[in-house]
């Protein structure tokens, strides 16, 4: 399914034949995909269809559970993350935006400076620029220039998501995984984080898990549709959902699925 | 038919009602109790020491409590320093590192029996290991150690379930930034809970205030101070922690038993206890409103 895919862009994350079980459970069933750069890419599916968890093999971040198993590989720029790399390095290339807004309860200033801060960067000043050049990446720094020394959690949901996309944005890394960012957030929140993912991509290769098929067709290049633990299809977004291969896909994008 | 369903209905709903009725007023008067309690035990000890108050009763001799007073503060500044770290540290453990295993559960089943041990048993196991073990004459140290080995318990306890309540996404979020275990529990776990823990650690202080019976063998029921001695090795100076220092709480015991050695003997025990009803009112208090104020610099809800 690769080929449907540009030949000239690069491939940022490569995926092989990667199963992952949950003790006895099967839950994703050799997936094999790769994720070009400087693009977004979108996973849906129905909840429960291993779409998230996919995602959490991409970071490293089902290493936090008990009970997991994985095989097969995933290239991260050609270099393996489950066998030549550490968990902590690579979680500082390949960022993570979750579903629900989870700011810790700091100031917004220490929130974003927190990824710098544990890498060692204490200048005071240098830490200002990156918080300043974070939230302004975020598009949120007008909003909040002036009450950086406030809590976190006081702010909107909306706006706590866009803190916590600048406070993944302060650790520069290269990839950013979004699980279901919006799914928590009203329709105007939405709509400026949508737009916000679609600026970084400029930057940054974005993965994205949604629930919703039309923000998969506003904001994505790529779709990729996971069925219970199983990649169905995967290609440019405009052809999986214009033109759907498969039967399963086509049921669900058109919403007949049960 | 309908009309008869509509009242039986009409019944079920009406006999729920006086019920809610009923247990509100209940729990009203089993809350009522309590205050009142905890009011007229206050307010009895606290008038019956004002009426004790005699010139020279917080002085630094025989006469006065302000050696004993002393000792109680510095006797719980001791046994913090020793249970504190340790406590939060297990409790850390517990929260964070423990597998679901024997030995935790083991670990558990201790510490639960630790903290539903008597204090006398406590005194008596100081006593034993501080005192005979080691050789040395009671000391304020032994007692110190006596106490935390009562106050570990409740901090364990406290730090587990304060670092246990936490959102999970605090430490999916700081691990997805790429910090380690440690560095997500100590820069975000532990000062998020750190509110909880400074309840705990205070209500603990506030118990180790009022200790007696874990004191009577450790830390000696005699007090023997001398204000212009700053040797630190010496008997006699007030920060040697390795002298007998007798409590606040021993005190009234022994004014109490051997009454006879002090004219003014009922007065200082009044006084004592009054005291000791203030500072351990005080310490919650305190513990109130240093949670409010940490809470509150955290969520921002003055902002």
């Amino acid at each position: 399914m690769e080929e449907t895919l540009n030949k000239n862009i690069k491939t940022e994350i490569s995926v092989k034949n990667l199963n992952l079980h949950y003790g006895e459970f099967h839950a994703l069933k050799n997936i094999t995909m790769d994720i070009p750069e400087h693009e977004i890419t979108a996973l849906i599916g129905p909840s429960g269809c291993g779409k998230s968890t996919f995602m959490k093999t991409l970071n490293r971040m089902n290493d936090l559970e008990q009970g997991v198993k994985i095989d097969g590989t995933v290239l991260l720029d050609g270099v393996d993350i489950y066998k030549t790399m550490d968990a902590i390095e690579l979680r500082k290339r390949v960022g993570m935006v979750f579903q629900q807004p989870n700011p810790f309860p700091k100031s917004i200033f220490e929130n974003v400076v927190y990824g710098p801060r544990i890498n060692g960067i204490r200048n005071k000043e240098k830490l200002m620029e990156i918080c300043e050049r974070s939230l302004k990446q975020a598009a949120i720094w007008d909003e909040l220039k002036d009450r950086l020394n406030k809590s976190a959690l006081g702010l909107s949901g909306g706006q706590q998501q866009r803190l916590c996309i600048a406070r993944t944005l302060a650790v520069e890394p290269e990839v950013i995984l979004m699980d279901e960012p919006t799914s928590a957030l009203d329709p105007i929140s939405t709509g400026k984080i949508e737009e916000l993912a679609m600026q970084l991509k400029k930057d940054y290769t974005i993965v994205i898990v949604t629930h919703n098929m039309q923000q998969a067709t506003r904001i994505s290049d790529n779709t990729a549709f996971f069925l219970l633990g199983e990649m169905v299809e995967y290609g440019k977004t405009d052809d999986v959902f214009a033109n759907p291969k498969d039967e399963r896909t086509e049921r669900y994008i058109t919403g007949r699925f049960g | 038919m309908i009309a008869d369903q509509r009242t039986t209905m009409q019944k079920r709903v009406h006999n729920a009602q006086r019920m809610n009725r009923i247990m509100t007023v209940v729990f009203y008067c089993i809350g009522g109790f309590f205050l009142v309690l905890i009011l007229v035990l206050a307010v009895y000890i606290i008038i019956n020491g004002i009426r004790s108050i005699y010139p020279g009763v917080f002085g630094f001799d025989s006469d006065g409590i302000g050696n004993q007073f002393f000792n109680t503060v510095y006797l719980v500044f001791w046994s913090l320093l020793i249970s504190v770290p340790i406590g939060v540290l297990a409790g850390i453990y517990m929260a964070e590192y423990a597998g679901d295993n024997k030995l935790t559960k083991f670990i558990r089943i201790s510490i639960e029996s630790l903290s539903s041990l008597p204090s006398i048993v406590v005194g008596l196991f100081g006593y034993l290991v501080f005192i005979l073990y080691t050789g040395a004459k009671w000391n304020l140290m032994a007692g110190a150690l006596a106490v935390s080995i009562l106050s570990l318990p409740s901090i364990t306890t406290t730090t587990e379930d304060a670092m246990r309540s936490l959102p999970k996404s605090y430490k999916a979020g700081s691990m997805a930034l790429g910090a380690t275990h440690w560095t997500t529990i100590h820069k975000v776990l532990l000062p998020a809970c750190l509110p909880r823990i400074i309840t705990g650690v205070i209500l603990a202080a506030g118990r180790g205030f009022g200790e007696a019976a874990a004191l009577l063998y450790t830390s000696g029921q005699s007090t023997r101070l001398n204000w212009s001695n700053w040797n630190i090795t010496s008997k006699t100076c007030p920060l040697n922690p390795f002298r007998p220092g007798e409590t606040l709480a021993l005190h009234i015991w022994v004014m109490r038993t051997e009454g006879s050695l002090n004219a003014h003997s009922e007065e200082i025990a009044n006084v004592c206890a009054m005291i000791l009803v203030i500072c351990v009112l005080l310490f919650s208090l305190a513990a109130r409103m240093i949670t409010k104020h940490v809470t509150r610099k955290q969520t921002g809800d003055n902002a």
